[in-house]
């Protein structure tokens, strides 16, 4: 079972709360940017096995989106943060380095 | 002012091991905005008498009481009799703000569960764990497959607050969760 806490209301639940959104921290290509770049930003997502970044929503709680930080295969939350993040916080980054040391690095 | 419209619920009543009461006839008001803001607070407090709630807790005076749905969304409890005059109060008082006030009385349903074992019955429907959930305190989840609010209104009374359309199915389901002899007796 995965567990999440909800960095806006502060519950801890179980995932039926919660509604999956897809990969974090995409950045949008639109007009202007060229056809490898739109493919790759409105297809081509990560689906690591391990340590993955992703957006969900408290849908039948608070009703907001967040970050959070999960192993997708032992399903180990590394932490939870605001949706308004760009980039992986520095201390969910430290917390996963500690934990599994053999991982790249986000991106 | 329209016709109030009954739910499905109709006011039943149900006795198990805890007993449930659709509460027909209560007045809500939905506030989003800027919880924070002075105007907000203000306003708040002069229609209800409450303070603005702390995160997930409900506030009390009087006839009425301001529950913290999520962190720019109020929900206030009001007589029935008095919600259109507070509403149109609260929409003057933030008119300038950035915020929304809707009566949603009979867009919504309450029932009253009350008995020492509510956590049982509500442990059967919802994934929350209720020894975490204390008094005066609101949480909002899924009842099976609805949303639902559960605001831990005294030591053995809690009510549960859904949408208007699923009154009927939300009744049943407590029905179900309360029949006599099925204690889960999940907490002492």
């Amino acid at each position: 079972m995965l567990l999440l806490t909800c960095p806006c209301c502060g519950i801890t639940a179980e995932e039926t709360e919660f509604s999956p959104g897809g990969e974090a921290h995409l950045k949008r290509y639109g007009p202007g940017s060229t056809d490898d770049e739109y493919e790759a930003y409105m297809f081509q997502r990560k689906n690591p096995r391990g340590v993955h970044f992703e957006r969900w929503r408290h849908s039948y709680g608070c009703g907001k989106w967040f970050l959070a930080a999960r192993d997708t295969v032992t399903l180990e939350v590394f932490g939870t943060y605001p949706a308004q993040t760009t980039e992986p916080p520095a201390d969910i980054v430290a917390r996963i380095k500690l934990k599994r040391p053999e991982w790249e690095g986000y991106r | 002012m329209s016709e109030h419209t009954t739910s499905v619920a109709n006011g039943r009543r149900f006795t198990g091991f805890v007993s449930i009461r659709e509460q027909q006839h209560q007045g809500m008001i939905t506030l989003r905005g800027d919880l924070h803001s002075d105007i907000v607070s203000k306003a708040i407090f002069e229609i209800t008498g409450c303070a603005v709630p702390a995160q997930r807790c409900v506030e009390r005076a009087d006839t009425c009481a301001v529950a913290w749905m999520s962190p720019d969304e109020l929900l206030i409890f009001c007589p029935y009799s008095s919600v259109a005059n507070k509403e149109a109060r609260l929409s003057r008082a933030v008119a300038e703000e950035f915020a929304t006030v809707v009566n949603v009385s009979d867009a919504r349903a309450v029932f009253d569960i009350s008995g020492p074992a509510w956590r049982d019955a509500l442990a059967k429907l919802c994934p929350v764990d209720f020894v975490a959930l204390t008094e005066g305190e609101i949480r909002r989840t899924r009842a099976a497959q609805v949303a639902a609010a559960i605001w831990v209104s005294g030591p053995e009374d809690v009510r549960l607050v859904c949408f208007r359309s699923v009154s009927g199915y939300v009744f049943d389901l407590l029905c179900t969760a309360a029949a006599p002899g099925s204690e889960p007796a999940l907490y002492g």
